[in-house]
């Protein structure tokens, strides 16, 4: 491939979609981005000089169970004599294999005019290390796309000129498009809820007659105490 | 007190006009009521539509948008009140200068409207300042602000001058001013106004 070819030691991986878009993207390190970005629009060939979309996606830790068979020495009785048997037995074991925040850029070629070209950058894991490289150098378009990013997704780019919120308030302290966001309580009013609304609704209800309870049970300590 | 009709019309055919101070205060001030320059999203298009020639909304009083809170008399929530804009709105809200009424246009401004679970979206701006009228619609349309207009010429046309239920302007211990809303780390804070806003029950 002419990434590989010019960014020496660039992993690129041909990430490809299924459906009918049929968008398929490269999914690149971001040790080697900025080099890569670099080449992807200022090559003769290539010329991707308009980015149009950064999006965020959240890739959530996901747990595996397996079915393993293992073989395990175990005393029984056979036959009246206590032996030492090899059994072997299915087990479920579970890990989780740790998610991570993903960038998607996509990129057209005004001069060339083809597009549009798809390229993928994933953090390490959603928790900690959450940086990835700018590409707000190379292309302007990213600066307020990945601001946004930031905002939404969590995601820390480093080499961004002004990293802040966008559209939620800089003393905001979640990240609204992450798949464990759970809105803030202010269910009190629903009239037409469904589905996750109407749990919501209910709970926030229970939370009401509990704390009215609480609350006349607190008014009749005082009566009774007076 | 209101002059009864019957002997209006008597006394017009004599030549002689009679009313009252009521009247007469209330019809001036309906008349001229000059709404603040004030639109969010989508219903504001609507509301500059109500005010341009095939709608015309200056006929009805609204001579001039004036964009200073401080010599408007009333304020059109036209759109989605986001939970980033909403101390700005209850800020502007406290530096109008009384009587000062509030239309929230649009199903955005009464409840959050279609994007009412949307995580920056405040489900409805009555839960911090109180609202004269509602208007339903999404957008609603020129015609349904002009009624709403006129529904809101009306209701000062029957505010009373002096007993319990007088207009805010003119009771001294009434309250003009309302809390602006903190932005905390995960919501508003206070997430609606107890003053303001009753929460409505819900009869099952």
């Amino acid at each position: 491939m002419a990434i590989e070819a010019a960014v020496p030691g660039a992993g690129v991986e041909l990430v490809s979609n299924p459906s009918v878009c049929g968008q398929h993207s490269l999914r690149i390190t971001p040790e080697h981005a900025m080099a890569v970005a670099r080449f992807l629009r200022d090559d003769d060939e290539l010329r991707l000089d308009f980015l149009s979309n950064v999006t965020g996606v959240d890739w959530p830790d996901k747990e595996i169970a397996e079915k393993v068979k293992v073989t395990r020495t175990a005393k029984k009785t056979v036959d009246g004599v206590e032996k030492e048997v090899e059994e072997t037995v299915e087990e479920t074991r579970k890990h989780v294999e740790p998610g991570c925040l993903e960038a998607v850029y996509h990129l057209f070629s005004m001069t060339n005019k083809y597009g549009p070209v798809v390229i993928r950058m994933r953090t390490v894991n959603r928790s900690d290390q959450v940086e990835l490289p700018s590409l707000t150098p190379i292309w302007r378009s990213a600066e307020f796309q990945e601001r946004e990013i930031f905002d939404l997704f969590g995601i820390v780019f480093t080499g961004h000129p002004d990293l802040r919120r966008l559209l939620m308030w800089d003393e905001f302290k979640d990240h609204p498009m992450r798949r464990d966001y759970v809105e803030p309580d202010d269910f009190e009013y629903e009239p037409t809820a469904h589905d996750e609304v109407m749990e919501r609704a209910q709970e926030h209800r229970a939370k009401l007659v509990t704390a009215e309870t609480v609350g006349a049970a607190g008014q009749e300590r005082t009566d009774t105490g007076a | 007190m209101a002059v009864d009709e019957g002997l209006k019309i008597e006394l017009g055919k004599q030549g002689v006009f009679v009313t009252t101070i009521e009247e007469l205060y209330n019809w001036g001030r309906r008349s001229s009521i000059w709404p603040m320059q004030f639109g969010l999203a989508c219903c504001a298009i609507e509301m500059i539509a109500t005010t341009m020639a095939r709608y015309d909304l200056a006929r009805f009083g609204a001579e001039v948008f004036r964009p200073s809170p401080r010599q408007a008399d009333m304020m059109i929530i036209s759109g989605t009140v986001t939970k980033k804009m909403a101390p700005q709105v209850v800020r502007l809200y406290n530096q109008m200068a009384e009587p000062k009424y509030v239309i929230a246009m649009g199903a955005c401004a009464i409840s959050g409207g279609p994007f009412k679970q949307g995580y920056n979206v405040l489900k409805g701006i009555d839960r911090y300042i109180p609202v004269d009228v509602h208007i339903p619609g999404c957008p609603p349309r020129p015609e349904a602000l002009i009624q709403a207009f006129m529904t809101l010429q009306k209701k000062i046309d029957g505010q009373h001058l002096t007993g319990p239920d007088r207009p805010r302007h003119l009771n001294a211990e009434a309250q003009g001013e309302f809390p602006v809303p903190v932005q905390g780390e995960h919501d508003l804070e206070p997430t609606s106004n107890p003053g303001v806003w009753p929460v409505p029950i819900t009869i099952r």
